[in-house]
């Protein structure tokens, strides 16, 4: 399924890998590139912004070559730089003032604030809708401007939604899976770099980052008022003993129907 | 009348004397000692017991029965909590509520409650604006920290249209001006929200935030590997636990009406899809029927679950006897769960498998023997023969599906 008419664009980042640190494919972005690549085949383009000339960053770019894209756009911003003011830019400067049909981005950054904000402030900085944590996208219609996205929800359940081209959607881990990344394709594949332009993040400059803590565990507070409440508190089972017993094949059969129905299991 | 205390020494001969004709009229009072003081009288603590010894309950269970001073007439009355009263507030904070099916859950609780410290930090006279979006369940708003509600509950509310609420909460930002906007940074709704309207105000939100301290910040960055520490901003996206609950006070939760402009929607929902019940992830499934030792028959097992609509799960028993593969297995050495209902067919309950149960809501245990550690944790135990239990539901379930069917058409 290839639509030729349509502009596709996945924006990529550098991931971080949960125990070791080290720099690697983003998971979810690489969701995002595999769809990007069912759907618009060669014709999916990719971006990055960041700094060019990061060796351990490139490492990671090389491994989204590796999974069969021909060239990843390199948008080279410093470090410190705010790369959603570097985008919009580049967005506006080569789409004749027009945003692509289709962004495709992870839900959230693997390393940073992380705050998960880029597809909705790229969206409305360049008039586009959004959606949210995406498992797939089922079908475009170029000529109503229209395409049909399934949302993925809590407890593993999705959404059918329609959306109007053109989108930023952000692509949750429920899409299938990437494809692996091969070391041919991936040195291979081109690095286009280009100056980007933005303006560093003053504010997050001034924040301080260190390595998260556990989370302090919430103690049950007990707020009896007399000595005898508060021994119960402490001394008491956890309720048990609460369960209902029944017995007889169709006695069972009706307690537990009347207990699905009860929860909405039907 | 003069306060001076006066003995009545034969008041207090008959009530040093048990058998005396008076003794039960003069202890209906209370009992003052020579100098005043109030005196117990132990023989009129506690109950006799059924073996005739007697018995003391400091409990206060047993209030029915107690013959001593704090009897039956002191009932257990439910704990009235006072009112908190926010008449003419300094400033407000505006907290929109996930409200999953209609309900509070413990996320929008722990919002409220950060809320609340925010508004009444140092002394401070705020008040909490709650917003209410579709279907609203739940009355116990007030004494979740609720001053104020908006309750928008058009049909329009009750699909899913990100883009109408985003422009709601963005008019009552923009009308009441709040110190903060406060939502709980969750999967059902509320993270979406709130960063649609951080971009569509162009303010720059906090997002999984878990600790708040004065005036900065803790916050959850790099997918969880990291914390940062920032100055406290004015949209909050919270995590659960990041407050403890309002649970000594209780709210006006007074209704406020606001008017909501239709918003162009460019996101139309179709409804949820149908999704393959095995091919959900076992540790996201929110119905699971499970199956182990006890079970003859697989066939029917399979068939129940395909019926209901249940994931399939397993012991480890069953998998180690090739029933079910490794994959499907609940438990300390299999996958934790987190169903909503759990249904255990023929599973007598090890430890291991009840430590992966663990967080489920409501257990049901089908099994022969009563006695074992599954019923003794179940919600709901069925105790017979599983394979004719399953049948029956299934009849019954069916039976259910066709008369509603019947009466769609």
């Amino acid at each position: 399924m290839s639509h030729n008419n349509l502009t596709m664009v996945s924006l990529v980042s550098v991931g971080e890998h949960p125990a070791s640190g080290r720099p690697r494919r983003a998971e979810q972005d690489a969701r995002a590139v595999e769809l990007g690549m069912k759907l618009a085949g060669d014709d999916l383009q990719t971006l990055y912004a960041g700094a060019a000339d990061n060796e351990q960053a490139t490492g990671a770019l090389r491994s989204y070559l590796g999974m069969g894209l021909s060239q990843i756009k390199v948008l080279d911003l410093p470090e410190q730089a705010d790369a959603m003011l570097g985008l919009v830019e580049y967005f506006k400067g080569h789409f004749d003032n027009h945003c692509p049909d289709i962004i495709l981005t992870g839900v959230r950054a693997e390393s940073g604030e992380s705050s998960g904000m880029m597809p909705y402030m790229l969206a409305e900085q360049l008039g586009m809708t959004v959606v949210s944590s995406i498992a797939d996208i089922l079908s475009i219609d170029p000529e109503a401007k229209q395409a049909e996205v399934l949302q993925a929800l809590p407890r593993g359940q999705r959404r059918k939604v329609k959306v109007s081209l053109p989108f930023v959607a952000s692509v949750d881990m429920a899409a299938p899976e990437p494809r692996q990344s091969a070391f041919g394709p991936a040195n291979r594949g081109e690095l286009n770099a280009e100056q980007g332009h933005s303006e560093d993040d003053v504010e997050r400059s001034t924040w301080q980052t260190a390595q998260a803590k556990k989370r302090p565990k919430r103690l049950k507070i007990v707020k009896a008022k007399t000595a005898a409440d508060r021994f119960k508190a402490a001394t008491a089972k956890a309720a048990g003993g609460g369960g209902k017993v029944v017995h007889g094949t169709e006695e069972s059969a009706q307690a537990i129907f009347d207990l699905l129905l009860e929860e909405g299991m039907l | 009348m003069s306060d001076i205390f006066r003995r009545d020494p034969r008041a207090e001969w008959i009530a040093r004397n048990r058998l005396h004709p008076l003794y039960q009229a003069i202890q209906q009072g209370p009992v003052y000692g020579p100098s005043g003081l109030l005196r117990k009288n132990l023989h009129g603590i506690g109950f006799i017991g059924p073996n005739g010894l007697k018995r003391i309950d400091r409990s206060g269970d047993s209030s029915g029965e107690m013959s001593g001073r704090r009897g039956g007439g002191q009932a257990q009355a439910a704990v009235v909590l006072p009112l908190h009263q926010v008449s003419e507030p300094d400033f407000t904070i505006v907290v929109a509520l996930d409200l999953v099916s209609g309900r509070l859950n413990g996320h929008d609780k722990d919002t409220l409650g950060l809320a609340q410290q925010l508004a009444n930090r140092d002394g401070a006279n705020g008040a909490v604006i709650a917003l209410a979006f579709g279907e609203l369940k739940d009355d116990t708003l007030g004494e979740a920290g609720v001053d104020r509600l908006i309750h928008l509950s058009d049909d329009q509310y009750n699909d899913y249209d990100p883009e109408q609420r985003c422009s709601d909460l963005s008019a009552i930002v923009e009308h009441f001006n709040p110190q903060y906007v406060l939502l709980p940074d969750s999967i059902n709704g509320g993270g979406d929200l709130g960063r649609r309207l951080a971009a569509k105000l162009s303010l720059r939100p906090a997002c999984g935030v878990w600790k708040v301290d004065n005036d900065s910040i803790v916050c959850r960055g790099s997918a969880g590997k990291s914390d940062i520490t920032r100055p406290l901003s004015r949209l909050l996206l919270v995590m659960e636990e990041c407050s403890e609950p309002v649970s000594e006070t209780r709210h006006e939760q007074l209704a406020l009406t606001v008017e909501s402009d239709r918003a162009v929607s460019k996101i139309v929902d179709h409804g949820n899809v149908k999704v393959d019940p095995n091919a959900i992830p076992l540790g996201e499934a929110g119905f699971i029927l499970s199956g182990g030792n006890g079970i003859a028959d697989w066939s029917g097992f399979h068939n129940a679950a395909t019926v209901l609509g249940a994931t399939e799960g397993a012991s480890r028993v069953a998998v180690d006897d090739g029933f079910m593969p490794r994959t499907r297995q609940v438990g300390a050495t299999g996958t934790w769960v987190t169903a909503q209902v759990y249904i255990a067919v023929g599973i007598s309950g090890a430890i291991q498998h009840m430590q992966g149960i663990g967080q489920c809501d409501k257990v049901v245990a089908i099994n022969t023997d009563e006695g074992c550690d599954m019923v003794k944790r179940a919600d709901l135990s069925a105790i017979g023969d599983s394979s004719e239990i399953l049948a029956n539901l299934i009849g019954l379930v069916e039976q259910h599906k066709a008369g509603a069917s019947k009466d769609v058409a």
